[in-house]
């Protein structure tokens, strides 16, 4: 095929504030094959999430500048209602809490049903019979009996499972999961990202899968971004970022994940994260980095090469200057 | 070049800003609502009006709003005042500035005795209810659990306050006004018992879920006595939302107090609230409309200024409701 | 659910009980006394007031006077202290006259509120939302009484319309067409006049309501499914947001009759607002206790019929 399936260039949203505006993304770019799973890192505050609520266009903030295109179209262009086809129905998007994103006073069935009748036409009895089909192959048991019940007396992990149903039930090309995990037991957690990977294979979806946690980028991911202060400052193939991180951001990650094997101490990054409104005039990472250096409080990195496609926005890998990295 | 220079100090730029109080932020964003700082403005403008007027009434003769001139009866607004008068009659500047009533008495005088009685039947009326809310809503919040003679305090507080709630309250008001002696303390201390009830469940809901905040189970921990968790602690963070609601009630209060005024049970003459003085008007409605007007236009806007005010404190003390980009 | 209604009614019938002892005492605690009503008149010997205060069972002490009032009410034996009559027949008479007032002034500010308010929500911001707001604050400032005595000026002296009481006078001879149309008319400008404060207050409340709820997890859940707004806020949200309002269906019983008794006042409207005040005025013991009494069981009644819509409407309780 000749473009990705989603290609996201030089994204800005900013958000209105008593002060001024406020960047949260700050020019992202990442891109999406189709059927593949990419990760989206960061921490909390680094713009993952207003990233992929903007794809959908279900943002507050105002897109800024950028172009999103999804098979070809740019999103950002389309009218209301052919933006409102596209969701659930193309693109279909899972949340990070389960225990709030079901109406909790309509019968699972119905908000099962409703996507169904929607943006596929169908009769009621119809939508019906799909929506238990679709229960059973997220891996509710009785199914049937499921649709007539109100959200309140499912369990986190199945509603969950519900809200995967509801995404996936008009087969969509991508599916974004943001923090799909997060708020569930860690039993639960394996579950839940084993279901996805068998629904991924079963109907060639790509997956858009934003977390915080690296061990589920491991698994299940291919190819991963990472993400900081509202920009992408690494990304590549899963297996080369985690046997050689380039951003020292990245770095810091993985060598503060704790090591079972090892009775060290653990590493923590020194700092916070600057909060978007008081941005530096360089690299974001610059006052928690061990190795900055000359260029990195006044000029913003840009994507350098580190063994393609892996790249990092880092001055340490500016091939025009010589620095050493130590490894 | 090595990667060796330690960290990078921080700019000047990039440091936090300095703290701001929640005080210092509930007023920045009360300070942007227009219609609340109008609100607030104007009751500044009455408390001035009302605490001048009660010394100017009672001081200066000219202001006397009792002195009768009947050659001078039902004037409209701005007229002359009649040079059949006596010297220490005429109003100063020779003019009615609200015209007069029917015995010729000075409506802006009137007026002016008017603000600082109802004004403080508003506020006494809510320190009342605000004193009795506060207690039955905070003992039922921290004690809730004990009991007496078997049943919770929580339950039985709570089941009187829904018994004072199932009443028509105003039927209730006019019921014990008219059957009390007619004094001003007998309304105030009437609208006041009849209006703690949204105080109490205010403040019972904020202590049940402050008592169980960290901050509390660590005073508790390190042995502070109840009393001093009780006042130091709770109450101070309870008061937002009851801050809110003494802004409004007061606005009630008021309306209810002209109200009583209206139905002949309010405060008796040679007191002025405004309610009396619209109650008077509304004989002389088709020939002297000012009387029923002015002091129903006084009472609208003063009511509005304290609801303004409360509103304006209930959003600028919510941090959900800051304004977001659309 | 079951359980759950069996169980509020038993506390709605312990609260009435409640209530009718805490009236009563309030009442007697008052110093006037129907006696004084009009102790200068001649008429009124002192054998004559002995005799009122025996019938009246005056002289004897609080709760005997409690069990009596009780007794005599439940037996219909109830007689009020201005006519002799029976109080509950008066009562039924006058509310039968008042209800009308009521359902037409409850229809007019639930159906008014709830479009204003939701849409002041949804288009938050907006001079719409702004206008609405400036204009609900004003309605909740103005004193009621003189807006009405300013409607009927107006009505009166512009329109030269009759507004006053429950029909046009002489338009009994009139066809039924006509005097029907002249009830309506009649009952339109109280009701309208009543409805303004309730519209006010509820409509600020329902944008509340309406803006938490928008905010909810579920709402970016619909709008993610490819929704339309409508769909999404009538449908979605709506439903939610309308939960508290039928918790507050019953509480809204005491505020229609203390209006009742200023509005009955003003507009001449024979009704259970009118007895009470002048009940209050003849201190009518009976007739004030009864009302008062009466009052609180209406509320209650509103209460507990919001208590079974609330267990209809919500599948938390619905479905344990």
């Amino acid at each position: 095929m000749t473009h990705p399936l989603l290609s996201i260039r030089d994204l800005r949203v900013e958000f209105e504030t008593d002060a001024g505006p406020v960047p949260a993304v700050r020019g992202v770019d990442l891109e999406l094959e189709e059927g593949e799973t990419v990760a989206l890192v960061g921490e909390s505050g680094c713009g993952k999430s207003v990233t992929a609520l903007s794809i959908m266009r279900l943002m507050s903030g105002r897109v800024a500048g950028g172009q999103i295109d999804f098979r070809g179209q740019n999103l950002a262009s389309l009218s209301e209602p052919a933006m409102r086809r596209v969701r659930g129905a193309q693109i279909g998007m899972i949340f990070q809490e389960p225990m709030t994103s079901l109406n909790p006073v309509f019968k699972i069935g119905r908000q099962i049903e409703e996507v169904l009748t929607l943006h596929q036409g169908l009769s009621p009895s119809a939508a019906r019979g799909q929506a238990v089909e679709l229960l059973g192959r997220v891996g509710i048991p009785s199914p049937a009996a499921r649709l007539e019940q109100y959200p309140h007396e499912l369990s986190g992990g199945m509603k969950q499972r519900v809200m995967i149903a509801i995404a996936i039930a008009c087969r969509p090309a991508l599916l974004i999961a943001d923090e799909p995990t997060t708020a569930l037991d860690v039993t639960i957690q394996a579950q839940i990202m084993v279901l996805l990977r068998s629904l991924q294979r079963e109907l060639g979806m790509a997956v858009l899968l934003i977390t915080h946690d690296l061990g589920l980028v491991a698994h299940f991911a291919e190819r991963v971004n990472v993400m900081y202060a509202g920009k992408i400052v690494e990304h590549g193939g899963v297996r080369e970022i985690f046997k050689q991180p380039a951003h020292p951001y990245t770095r810091a990650l993985l060598a503060a994940l704790p090591d079972p094997t090892k009775r060290a101490r653990l590493e923590a990054i020194g700092g916070r994260v600057p909060s978007p409104a008081m941005l530096p005039r360089g690299c974001a990472f610059c006052t928690r980095c061990k190795h900055a250096f000359e260029p990195c409080p006044d000029q913003q990195p840009p994507l350098f090469d580190v063994g393609a496609p892996h790249v990092a926005a880092c001055w340490l890998h500016d091939p025009g200057r010589a620095a050493v990295l130590e490894s | 070049m090595t990667a060796d220079t330690g960290p990078v100090l921080v700019p000047a730029a990039e440091q936090l800003g300095a703290a701001e109080t929640p005080l210092q932020q509930v007023w920045r964003a009360f300070r942007k609502d227009r219609l609340a700082m109008a609100g607030l403005y104007l009751l500044i403008a009455l408390l001035v009006l009302a605490l001048v007027g009660k010394l100017i009434t009672e001081w200066w003769v000219l202001f006397d709003p009792t002195t009768v001139r009947l050659p001078d009866k039902l004037l409209p607004p701005l007229s002359r005042a009649s040079s059949a008068l006596p010297a220490e009659q005429v109003p100063p500047f020779g003019r009615y500035w609200f015209g007069t009533d029917e015995l010729g008495r000075n409506v802006f005088a009137r007026m002016l005795q008017g603000s600082f009685v109802s004004l403080s039947v508003g506020i006494v009326a809510v320190s009342i209810s605000l004193s009795v809310g506060i207690v039955i809503g905070g003992v039922a919040g921290f004690y809730g659990e004990r009991k007496l003679l078997l049943v919770g305090i929580d339950t039985i507080l709570m089941r009187f306050t829904d018994v004072v709630l199932c009443f028509p309250t105003f039927f209730l008001i006019l019921t014990v006004v008219a059957l009390l002696p007619p004094s001003i303390y007998n309304i105030m201390a009437v609208i006041g018992l009849t209006s703690w009830m949204s105080t109490a469940r205010f403040v019972r809901a904020e202590f049940l879920s402050l008592r169980e905040r960290d901050f509390v189970v660590a005073a508790h921990a390190l042995g502070l006595p109840e009393w001093r968790i009780i006042f130091r602690h709770l109450v101070p963070n309870a008061m937002a939302p009851v801050l809110v609601t003494a802004t409004i009630d007061v606005a009630y209060a008021i309306l209810t107090e002209s109200a009583l005024s209206f139905l002949g049970f309010g405060v008796r003459p040679p007191f002025a609230t405004w309610g009396n003085i619209l109650a008077d008007g509304r004989n002389y409605i088709f020939d002297a409309p000012w009387l029923f007007a002015i002091p129903g236009t006084a009472i609208l806007l003063v009511v509005l200024a304290f609801n303004l005010v409360g509103e304006g404190l209930r959003d600028a003390m919510n941090p959900r409701l800051r304004k977001r980009s659309r | 659910m079951w359980r759950f209604l069996a169980r509020t009614l038993w506390q709605r019938l312990l609260l009435l009980v409640l209530i009718s002892i805490i009236s009563h005492t309030v009442i007697h605690l008052a110093p006037g006394e129907p006696t004084e009503v009009d102790p200068l008149n001649p008429m009124m010997k002192a054998e004559d007031i002995a005799r009122i205060r025996q019938a009246f069972h005056l002289d004897d002490p609080i709760y005997v006077q409690y069990l009596d009032w009780m007794r005599d009410l439940l037996t219909g034996n109830l007689k009020s202290f201005q006519n002799g009559l029976p109080v509950l027949p008066q009562i039924w008479d006058r509310f039968l006259n008042s209800l009308p007032l009521f359902v037409c002034t409850t229809l007019i500010v639930w159906t008014l509120s709830f479009p204003t308010g939701i849409h002041a929500a949804v288009k938050r911001g907006s001079r719409y939302d702004r206008g609405t707001t400036f204009i609900a604050y004003a309605l909740i400032s103005v004193p009621g009484f003189f807006l009405s005595y300013l409607m009927i000026l107006g009505m009166v002296q512009v329109f030269h319309m009759p507004v006053l009481g429950l029909r046009t006078f002489g338009s009994q001879g009139a066809s039924a067409t006509v005097r029907a149309m002249d009830r309506v008319w009649h009952l339109a400008i109280p009701s309208i006049m009543a409805a303004l404060t309730g519209i006010a207050v509820l409509s600020r409340y329902v944008r509340s309501q309406m803006l938490e709820v928008l905010e909810q997890d579920y709402v970016r859940t619909a709008r993610a499914k490819g929704l339309d707004e409508g769909a999404v806020v009538y449908g979605h949200a709506l439903r939610n947001a309308l939960l508290p309002f039928v918790t507050m269906f019953g509480f809204l019983v005491p505020g229609l009759i203390s209006g009742s008794v200023i509005f009955e006042q003003i507009f001449a409207w024979p009704g259970l607002g009118l007895l009470g005040y002048d009940a209050i005025i003849a201190r009518d013991f009976p007739m004030i206790l009864t009302l008062n009494f009466i009052a609180a069981v209406l509320t209650l009644t509103g209460i507990f019929i919001s208590d079974i819509l609330y267990a209809l409407v919500d599948p938390r309780i619905r479905v344990q």
